[in-house]
């Protein structure tokens, strides 16, 4: 028997395969596939304080092995969601990662306060890539400085016992040191990677598909990317959990995030094709890590940067390096939490 | 390969299958496909769709493409047809859906969506379709026959080969009146010149229609100003915009107003995919009302 627990911080999991937000609905829609407690975690989509229509359709285009998506995080706002959709979750006997949205820190605070006053809530996710009003509209997670700002406000408003998770999107110069901002702020957590910046234009109409003109690109097609971003990381941190998302459609996609250093994967754009994925996915890596005589799921995160590098004679395979400098804040850092 | 809900869990077990095809077939203008899903078949109301995914086990098109069902059959435990327009559609996943031969697997998900509503009496029904969305109506029509309802077709299309059911509304309607732009079969026309007409010759108490959404608007309207209510089956729409059939991608919304008069934007896979015509904002598909519920101006401005 493999041993598939892991762990975000102080919350322990079943397994370590979720719904990644915006996903996997109101949890409703999924149940009618399979019983929701098979799930590692379930994983809201982003919570905002007012409702939310979201953009006009055309919303999706289909592009190679993914998808791209221009939503405006729709949503029926905090209130409906404490009232109608956190109560049935609570039931599902699954941890429920509520993930927060908003447009300024007072709308994220606020948020996360209110969702985390309620048990059922196990972790807060700090959706990261939400229009910043104040930067022009460009998502907060774009600096360090601003993410760091805001995961500081969710942090302080959440239970102890309850991870926050940043969740940052790639398309930023330099990711690490944006991860290392959040985890300075409190952050107990990362889920990497939310959807990159992407267009297609209709051939026939002459015109972007999307009435958002562009979108964000998500599904296998970004899942090297996601991996990369995994790999570094977790390089420079490799005492902080990582939530690995991106174009997990198998076990052995899932098992590659987590020798990357994931410590659990989320399923996102696979679930529009496959709603059964999750209990699948789970069932793959557990299949394949007994395959490879791993008997816990914990002994191969990160296992990729551990193992001697194989190769032929002479042949030295390309090294994936922390960008100059994480290093030696890594070691700033452990230095300052010292006691 | 099915899904792996157990009994007694209250899930629908086999909601998503692997089908083996039965047929694929030129009907006219359009292709029909037959697959044997006993569990589909079983539990089918006439309106529902299925959400089939295209290109194979190890495809990249990972949207599925959603087709209402024409007809279930007990054969083979159970089959279920559908009927799609890959000539006149540049979707390559219909053309890999119209290249399937029998004994090849496709993966389906279904019955889906909200069905047909259907009249307590035996009413005069008036049954509108046009191109292949007008295959969802021949399920309910003999449902309602079943209920002593009688049944009014009125089919339309461009020219004669887009007219999908003619002989069949002929042969089990108590009329049949078919109107094509050419006027290559039956009358010269749109459905819209003869509704009126045959909204009168028929004594509907109720309209039913399936096809392209111009169509929809127009059979809401006037079904609205003769004081009838309409079920309207919003497939095209879904075919447009969706992209997973069941509710989870938030894709394939539309502007509808509820029961308290305040518009929302529905889910046309889990709200409809059959509709009150009279609650569709059919002038604000591919928008967002500034008065519905969450629209940007209500919050002030900004995205
Ligand atoms: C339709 C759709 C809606 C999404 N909504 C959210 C959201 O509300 N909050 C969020 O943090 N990420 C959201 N995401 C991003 C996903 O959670 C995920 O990070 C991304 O899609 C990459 O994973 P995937 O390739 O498995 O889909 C959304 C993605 C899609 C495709
Ligand atoms: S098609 Fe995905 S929610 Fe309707």
């Amino acid at each position: 028997m493999t041993d598939l627990t892991t762990r975000l911080g102080t919350l322990e999991l079943a397994n370590p395969v979720l719904t990644a937000a915006g996903c996997g609905g109101t949890g409703r829609e999924l149940a009618r596939f399979f019983d929701l407690a098979r799930l590692g975690a379930f994983t809201t989509t982003s919570v905002m304080l007012r409702p939310r229509a979201g953009r006009p359709t055309p919303r999706v285009a289909e592009t190679p092995s993914g998808v791209l998506t221009a939503m405006g995080l729709p949503g029926p706002g905090v209130d409906s969601f404490l009232e109608t959709d956190l109560p049935w979750l609570a039931e599902q006997q699954v941890p429920v990662i509520v993930s927060v949205a908003g447009h300024s820190l007072e709308e994220y605070a606020e948020v996360a306060r209110r969702a985390q006053e309620s048990p059922a809530v196990a972790a807060v996710e700090v959706n990261l890539a939400a229009p910043n009003v104040e930067d022009r509209g460009r998502m907060f997670g774009r600096l360090p400085g601003p993410a760091a700002d805001v995961v500081r406000a969710v942090r302080a408003v959440t239970r102890r016992d309850a991870p926050v998770l940043a969740k940052l999107a790639p398309d930023v110069s330099d990711l690490v040191t944006i991860a290392l901002a959040c985890v300075d702020a409190g952050a107990d957590g990362l889920s990497l990677i939310n959807t990159m910046a992407g267009l297609a234009i209709d051939p026939h109409t002459l015109r972007p598909t999307l009435a958002g003109v562009s979108g964000g690109l998500s599904g296998p097609a970004i899942r090297p990317v996601a991996l990369r971003c995994v790999y570094e990381v977790h390089a420079a941190l490799p005492g902080t959990p990582i939530v690995g998302i991106g174009g997990v459609a198998t076990g052995l996609d899932a098992l590659e995030f987590v020798l990357a250093g994931a410590s659990a994967v989320a399923v996102g754009t696979t679930l529009f094709h496959d709603p059964t994925a999750g209990p699948r996915i789970a069932r793959e890596l557990e299949e394949a890590l007994s395959a490879r005589r791993i008997g816990r799921l914990a002994d191969a995160v990160g296992l990729a940067h551990r193992l001697p590098p194989q190769g032929h004679v002479g042949h030295v395979p390309p090294q994936i390096s922390p960008p100059p400098g994480a290093d030696e804040r890594r070691t700033e850092e452990s230095k300052e939490k010292l006691p | 390969m099915t899904d792996t809900a157990g009994p007694g869990s209250g899930r629908a077990v086999g909601l998503r299958t692997s089908a083996i095809v039965l047929t694929v077939r030129q009907v006219q203008d359009y292709h029909a496909m037959t697959l044997v899903a006993p569990a589909v078949a079983e539990r089918f109301r006439p309106g529902q769709f299925v959400a089939l995914a295209v290109g194979g086990e190890h495809t990249g098109r990972l949207v599925r493409r959603c087709l209402a069902v024409y007809e279930v059959k007990p054969d083979y435990g159970g089959t279920v047809e559908v009927v799609f327009d890959h000539r006149g559609s540049r979707d390559p996943g219909t053309g890999w859906l119209a290249g399937r031969r029998a004994r090849d697997m496709v993966d389906v998900v279904g019955p889906l969506g909200r069905p047909f509503r259907l009249p307590r009496d035996p009413v005069n029904c008036l049954l509108v379709g046009g191109g292949p969305g007008a295959a969802a109506l021949f399920a309910l029509a003999d449902t309602l026959r079943r209920r002593e309802c009688r049944v009014h077709f009125l089919l339309g299309g461009r020219s004669a080969p887009a007219v999908f059911g003619a002989r069949s509304a002929r042969r089990i309607g108590d009329s049949a009146t078919v109107v094509t732009e050419d006027g290559s079969l039956g009358d010269t026309g749109t459905v819209r010149d003869v509704l009126p007409r045959v909204i009168e010759e028929s004594a509907a108490d109720v309209v039913y229609a399936c096809g392209p959404t111009g169509l929809l608007r127009s059979v809401s309207a006037v079904a609205t100003e003769y004081g009838l209510p309409s079920q309207v089956s919003v497939e095209e729409f879904l075919q447009q915009t969706g992209a997973c059939g069941v509710g989870l991608c938030m894709t394939c919304v539309l502007p509808i107003i509820g029961d308290d008069g305040v518009t929302r934007m529905a889910r046309a896979c889990t709200d409809g995919l059959v509709m009150r015509g009279d609650r569709v904002r059919w002038g604000d598909l591919g928008t967002i009302p500034l008065d519905a519920l969450g629209a940007p101006r209500a919050l002030g401005g900004g995205l």
